[in-house]
């Protein structure tokens, strides 16, 4: 390796010896990153690994508290987001930086607007755009306000703000998360693109295949250390895995052939309204899990899923069919009376799964505080709750400062998503409602959760498994049901099928049931 | 006709500048909820303005020389102070709303509180009654633009349309047409307008831009307490006969409610303003109504009660937003402070 205090112009982009701490905690220790000019440069690490924050410091909205970035060779300071720009340095965040209500234009051109006699020249962005989208193969409609696009054009529109202020460096932070495989497989033709007429790319994320397929070099990161920068040809999977965790990672989850026992949920013609316009969410859809295996609903988000487990659980009152749980018909009951029968992990562990200003404590007894174990006469028995607490904390290793007495707020996503899934889990119900279970979790605990679902499987559950992740959908249930527009438009089985094939149901492209699909 | 459609322009026009003051503040995410008290405060500096005139002997030198259009330069320097006294009280709602990041609810609604109070309060002292009028003359004889000083002789019989545009009008009315385009047109087809709109709807996506979200509101409030000042200074002249005693009978309310009834856009404000102005009209005059100008006084002869019509502008105003505040769609930041560290 060069000698990174010399300074190299080969590279487009240094950062050396970057450091930052935040009230005391180091997010980046010593992290030395080198780009070159035209390649796709992967930086992976875990959730908390420190790629973040350093992107943070090249793209100018955090200040480095030691080390240098140098451009060309040459230090430069990066203080704000206008430093980055005018060195050529564009981002597209992980959340997209849009006005919704703006047509694709107006984002496009916003901050860097040309004028003429004090009026936007809108005319010549126009044509200007338009050349650039057809050198790239970025598609998009110019005329539509963002919040009718798609996620994909969304990104686009956020790739070609970057291109329209000319910039030769451009980070992508977690790119593909919200994409669906189709979209996913044209924004690595975009990335490829990009390079080969000599854009560098950073490209953060924490898929491995994505990165093995596009990247040239991948830098690791992990618990804000560097660890190392490996060129994308000589390195593997598994290679990769164990460098970001630090550990052999079981990549794919063992599992057994599934051995599936009695109906335990019954869904039947099942619709629930929809809170935003006047047709159903969910519509019609009649499907049964069984004890012993995991079914999982796919589908992108925004296609009813949501909605139908706000159905099956109470939260939201459903407006036609019925679901029986455990042979009982649960359709008009209360959150509560359902909960005797069934554990959820909602989607949104702040409005569903926790009490943020409670105690971890108090959260992990929030249904079960009438149980004979932890009451005495209404009186709550703090001892047992405390004793419960602690003996999840340790079972699932939820960390937390003050343990049983950290308040839920305090505590990092990953543990607060461990603090929801031990709690359920341990209510042991005969049907368990996963929403995104490993939503915000990473690599080490995604793993531990599917194997204490899988776990639970065996020991003769039903799951209800519903996933945007579709590496989770494939690797982890025994059946699939894609869900599109509130329909259930397909049934599979994990083994007999490919994620492509999955994505063209997933988008409307096809259905089961010939009724014909849109177009894609 | 022609008194129906001048009478109804002289109420929709510090609604609609007063709407648009709503909007220049909202679209750069700060809930501007003061647009009653700037308009207090404008027409008591403006009526303050006037009386200062007065006493210089402006006004009686205009008189004398016999061009009543030179009035009219006094009438625009008035407006044009008023504005600026509109923009230094919206500098309160702008530090607490957008600097100490305070409620913006209750930072404007302690600038409702506080407009009357301080106004009636200055009156009191400086005028010794509630109410601060002309020291000398009547804004109708003063400031009206009448036929005769366009050139037409006393006699000569206008048409219905230059009796409604061009007789016994404000030359106000004209000016805040105008200025209501200008600032519509500087809205969506400048850079300032593009980047005041983003801070309201994704200031953090502004903000990565490059855009200084905190100027950008700061402009915003003081645009839109510049835009209430004057439009309370046209109320004070126009619709009040000159005269200031904290209250600007809800037109603040009204122009904010004439702002959702818009969605926040200048076409439909201004014809929700004319909708709003009519009704105004029709409560301020039903009994001598005369529409078609064959004597016979359709409203007054319904035989309804007179409260009725009174109630009927804000009877109006609550139907129409039952109705279309549903539908209408409010900047997404607004109301929320600017935090740079949120993303």
């Amino acid at each position: 390796m060069d000698d990174p205090s010399q300074g190299n112009s080969d590279y487009v982009i240094e950062m050396n010896h970057i450091r930052k701490e935040f009230a005391g905690i180091v997010a980046n220790d010593d992290i030395t990153l080198q780009l070159r000019r035209g390649e796709i440069h992967a930086l992976l690490g875990e959730n908390g690994a420190g790629k973040s924050t350093l992107m943070s410091v090249l793209f100018g909205l955090y200040k480095p508290d030691g080390g240098e970035i140098r451009k060309n060779g040459q230090v430069v300071k990066i203080n704000s987001p206008n430093d980055a720009t005018a060195l050529h340095i564009g981002m597209v965040h992980q959340h997209f930086k849009l006005i919704e209500v703006f047509t694709v234009l107006d984002n496009i051109i916003l901050g860097a607007e040309d004028t003429k006699f004090g009026f936007l020249s809108r005319k010549e962005a126009r044509a200007r755009i338009t050349e650039l989208s057809e050198k790239y193969g970025l598609r998009v409609d110019l005329d539509a306000k963002i919040e009718d696009t798609t996620v994909g054009m969304q990104q686009r529109v956020e790739i070609l703000k970057m291109l329209y202020r000319d910039n030769e460096i451009l980070i992508f932070d977690e790119p593909t998360a919200v994409l669906t495989p189709s979209e996913i497989d044209e924004l690595m033709k975009i990335m490829k693109n990009l390079a080969a007429e000599g854009k560098s790319l950073l490209f953060i994320s924490h898929k491995l295949n994505e990165i093995m397929e596009v990247s040239d070099r991948v830098t690791v990161l992990r618990k804000g250390k560097y660890v190392g920068t490996v060129n994308t040809k000589d390195t593997n999977k598994q290679e990769l895995s164990n460098m970001m965790v630090g550990r052999p990672v079981q990549l794919v989850v063992e599992k057994g052939e599934a051995v599936p026992g009695d109906v335990i949920l019954d869904v039947s013609h099942f619709s629930v309204p929809s809170r935003i316009h006047s047709r159903n969410a969910v519509s019609d859809v009649s499907f049964q899990v069984r004890e012993g295996e995991i079914l999982c609903i796919a589908g992108i988000d925004g296609n009813g899923q949501t909605d139908l487990v706000y159905g099956l659980t109470g939260i939201e009152k459903s407006n036609g069919g019925t679901v029986s749980l455990c042979g009982r018909d649960i359709t008009r009951l209360s959150v509560k009376k359902r909960g005797e029968d069934m554990s959820h992990i909602p989607e949104d562990r702040h409005k569903h799964g926790l009490i943020l200003d409670f105690t971890l404590e108090q959260n992990m007894v929030l249904q079960r505080f009438l149980e004979a174990e932890f009451q005495n006469r209404q009186f709550i028995r703090f001892n047992a709750v405390r004793e419960y607490t602690q003996e999840l904390i340790e079972r699932f290793d939820v960390r937390s400062a003050l343990g049983p007495l950290t308040r839920a707020r305090s505590m990092s996503g990953g543990n607060q998503q461990k603090a929801v899934i031990a709690r359920e889990l341990d209510r042991n119900k005969k049907l368990i409602v996963a929403v995104q279970p490993t939503r915000g979790l990473d690599v080490g605990a995604i793993e531990f959760v599917h194997s204490e679902l899988v776990k639970e499987r065996d020991a003769g559950k039903a799951i209800l498994l519903v996933s945007l992740e579709l590496d989770e959908v494939m690797s982890l249930s025994d059946r699939i049901l894609v869900m599109y527009e509130g329909e259930i438009v397909g049934e599979f089985d994990p083994k007999k099928v490919t994620v492509q094939e999955l994505g063209l149901y997933m988008t409307g492209a096809r259905r089961q049931d010939g009724k014909g699909g849109a177009t894609a | 006709m022609a008194f129906l459609i001048r009478q109804t322009l002289l109420y929709a026009v510090p609604l609609m500048i007063v709407a648009l003051a709503g909007v220049f503040a909202e679209r750069s995410g700060v809930i501007n909820l003061a647009l009653e008290g700037m308009m207090i405060f404008g027409a008591y500096i403006g009526v303050v303005c006037m009386n200062v005139m007065v006493s210089l002997g402006w006004f009686d030198a205009v008189k004398a020389s016999g061009n009543m259009w030179s009035m009219q330069w006094y009438v625009l320097a008035a407006m044009a102070v008023s504005a600026m006294a509109g923009c230094l009280f919206s500098m309160l709602l702008a530090f607490a709303a957008i600097s100490l990041k305070a409620d913006q609810t209750i930072g404007g609604t302690a600038l409702n509180m506080m407009a009357p109070a301080l106004v009636l309060f200055l009156v009191r002292v400086t005028a010794k009654q509630n109410i601060l009028q002309l020291s000398s003359g009547d804004s109708a004889t003063w400031f009206m633009v009448k036929k005769a000083m366009w050139g037409f002789e006393k006699s000569y019989k206008l048409s219905v349309m230059g009796e409604a545009f061009l007789n016994k009008v404000y030359l106000t009315t004209y000016f805040c047409i105008l200025l209501f385009v200008v600032m519509a047109v500087i809205l969506y087809k400048t850079r300032f307008g593009l980047r005041l709109r983003s801070c309201g709807e994704n200031p953090q996506a502004s903000a990565s831009l490059g855009i200084d979200v905190i100027r950008m509101r700061y402009i915003g409030v003081m645009i839109s307490g510049a835009l209430a000042g004057l439009g309370g200074c046209v109320f004070a002249i126009s619709t009040a006969n000159c005269s200031a005693n904290g209250e600007v009978s809800g037109f603040g309310f009204l122009a904010l409610a004439v702002m959702i009834f818009g969605n926040w856009k200048p076409l439909p404000i201004a014809l929700g303003a004319i909708l709003f102005g009519l009704f105004k009209c029709i409560a301020a005059s039903y009994s001598t109504l005369d529409v078609n100008g064959d004597g016979y006084f359709a409203l007054a002869n319904l035989g309804l009660n007179a409260n009725f019509y009174r109630m009927l502008p804000y009877l109006i105003t609550l139907i129409v937003l039952a109705f279309t505040s549903r539908s209408s769609r409010a900047p997404k930041a607004e109301g929320i402070p600017y935090d740079p560290s949120m993303r």
